[in-house]
């Protein structure tokens, strides 16, 4: 098994090497030169060639690669313009919000969709299966900063029941000491459930508007897998052998329908993490997402390509680790491998 | 002639397809509301600057966050414009750079892949790297890497997104091209002397090409989701442009403070387009490739 887990880390090194090399010609051989723009409008000739060879640029590119590897090596991704402040610092502090807003809006999502995937799959034809379908492609029609303002102004303004969506945690509060970087984690770690409250209050909009959308491809795919293996031989053996209707389902059909899913949440991990973005964006959450899009219309170049790397390589390895538990779920797998 | 022998007989091309697709919409009548709308669509595209009741730029300080009435059909924003005017003739800059995105990437991807599934070898390695290159990305990240370093611009919107969808394309073009290579027309038309680049271009693309003309409506709604989630987060299309993305960012803030109309007419076109789109997809698909519905 750790062999396995090995030779299909392995595969991931192609892979990673090609999302560095596609970060660092982003910024390097495109039009527009780093050097005129770091000068400034009052640059002299002089000046700009003193800056492009203070930031390496006179190199040939293939020396610029070395070198800019070496600096991803020693966990630098760059000095941000407008703070000053090393990429890698800011990426860092404001990972968790982006990773706790993730997973939050990722678990809404398969709560909601793998029992709707089942229940249409099982009861193919009727209501339930006609929602599932109308849910799944509104789902992915829904443009999410659309979704997002459309939730703020219901529950927010016209309800009153959610918090004005402004960040991770309203202004009355303080966050809990960091163990984990997750709020709802660290506050009931500290013991403090007034926050993890109020935490949660701040993370339901956001992390329901993200679960609207990638409910779809996780519902779609549920059903179709379902579909399928209640069709099964296996399936009609265990029913003829007399099993409730429960035991079938869950025990027999539930498990083996379960694998596609689990190769889903690759793309639906796509979808998440662009979405998370836009998302950030509306909510003023202070993630990634908002931290490059700041950076973005300030022509910051750093903490983009910072931002584009860190997403990238956290892609590579959440499809890393899907394969492998795909291996551990489904043993097949594992014999061919 | 008999009553009973008319339906056996088999029909031309054209007319088959005709009545395929009649029966699809009639079996599908989802399908013929998303032609509908469509319809629409390309309408306010084409003649949208020349019918609205007002300039999309022109503002009038004097009705300044007017709520939706008969006056403004969709209401006015913070300067006084006419939303109704501003949605409607944003359809034209929306479906433009779908349109153009989608054909673009037809023109990179499909070319890629239908080369790669019938030369194999060294291109279908080229070909299948780039592609699993770009797919090693979360795409709207790296389509904003791209538009952040190829510059500010609605061009770059198209190329990001043309860029974002070629693995889609090259993968589909490549998997049919691939069954083709050896199909006994091809056998036919090499035994005959044509080259590999003339068999390539008359031969397997003609057939090809109507998966792929599926599979750019299906992405037609993507790519309009792409751009307008773009230009939401300040990239591209600059005010006061009118276009749906952006004015739902202009709105945003008055989301908070009841304002509703401002974000939401904007939204509300981009998603009937983009759910006509998707629906459109699956009728055209189910037209094209019965076997692939669902």
């Amino acid at each position: 098994m750790l062999g396995t887990i090995a030779k299909r880390t392995m595969t991931v090194i192609p892979t990673l090497i090609g999302v560095i090399v596609v970060t660092f010609l982003l910024t390097r051989v495109l039009p527009g030169d780093p050097a005129v723009y770091f000068a400034g409008p009052a640059a002299t000739p002089q000046s700009i060639a003193d800056i492009r060879k203070s930031l390496g640029l006179d190199k040939p590119l293939p020396e610029q690669f070395v070198v800019y590897v070496n600096d991803l090596a020693h966990g630098n991704l760059g000095n941000s313009l407008a703070t000053g402040q090393p990429v890698m610092t800011e990426i860092e502090s404001r990972l968790p919000a982006s990773a706790e807003l993730t997973l939050f809006g990722l678990i809404i999502s398969m709560v909601i969709a793998i029992p709707l995937g089942i229940l249409a799959a099982v009861k193919q034809g009727s209501w339930i299966d006609h929602t599932c379908r109308v849910v799944a492609t509104a789902g992915v029609s829904l443009p999410v900063f659309f979704t997002g303002l459309l939730l703020v102004y219901v529950f927010y303004f016209l309800l009153g029941w959610a918090p004005a969506p402004l960040g991770r945690l309203d202004v009355f509060y303080t966050a809990p000491p960091q163990v984990t970087g997750f709020y709802l984690i660290d506050s009931l770690i500290a013991g403090d459930f007034e926050v993890f409250r109020a935490a949660l209050a701040q993370l339901i909009l956001p992390g329901l508007t993200l679960a609207i959308f990638s409910l779809a491809p996780i519902a779609r795919m549920t059903r179709a897998s379902m579909l399928a293996v209640l069709a099964s031989d296996y399936v009609r053996t265990a029913r003829a052998s007399g099993l409730s209707a429960y035991r079938v389902i869950v025990t027999y059909a539930f498990r083996n329908a379960m694998l596609p899913v689990i190769t889903t949440l690759g793309m639906v991990f796509s979808f998440l993490l662009g979405a998370n973005v836009l998302v950030e964006k509306v909510f003023a959450w202070p993630g990634i997402g908002s931290f490059a899009v700041e950076a973005l219309i300030a022509s910051d170049y750093a903490p983009v390509q910072g931002f584009v790397l860190t997403m990238a390589v956290m892609y590579v390895a959440l499809n890393l680790l899907i394969d492998i538990l795909y291996g551990i779920v489904d043993p097949r797998v594992r014999l061919e491998a | 002639m008999t009553d009973i022998a008319a339906p056996i007989r088999p029909a031309s091309g054209a007319s088959a397809l005709y009545r395929h697709a009649r029966y699809v919409i009639g079996e599908n009548p989802v399908t013929g509301l998303a032609f509908g709308l469509f319809v629409l669509i390309f309408i306010a595209a084409l003649v949208g600057p020349w019918i609205v009741p007002y300039s999309p730029l022109a503002s009038d300080t004097s009705e300044t966050l007017k709520a939706p009435s008969l006056h403004h059909l969709f209401g006015t924003d913070q300067l006084g414009r006419d939303i109704f005017s501003r949605v409607v003739v944003a359809t034209q800059l929306d479906f433009c750079i779908a349109i153009f995105s989608v054909v673009l990437v037809f023109l990179m991807g499909g070319l890629a892949g239908v080369a790669a599934g019938y030369f194999g070898g060294w291109t279908d390695q080229v070909v299948g790297r780039i592609a699993d290159t770009v797919m090693a990305f979360p795409l709207f990240v790296l389509a904003m890497g791209i538009v952040a370093a190829l510059g500010n611009t609605v061009q770059n919107i198209v190329l990001a997104t043309a860029i974002i969808n070629f693995p889609l394309y090259a993968r589909v073009a490549r998997a049919e091209a691939n069954v083709r290579r050896e199909s006994g027309f091809v056998e036919a038309a090499r035994l005959s002397g044509n080259r590999e680049w003339r068999i390539l271009f008359f031969h397997i693309l003609p057939n090809v090409f109507p998966i792929l003309v599926v599979q750019m409506s299906l992405t037609m709604g993507y790519a309009i989701l792409n751009a307008a989630g773009l230009s939401f987060i300040g990239l591209g299309v600059r005010p006061p442009t009118p276009e749906w993305g952006i004015m739902v960012a202009e709105g945003a803030a008055n989301i908070i403070s009841g304002e509703w109309w401002i974000a939401f007419f904007p939204g509300a076109a981009l998603m009937i387009a983009v759910f006509c789109f998707n629906l459109l997809g699956d009728g055209l698909r189910d037209i094209v490739d019965p076997r692939r519905r669902t």
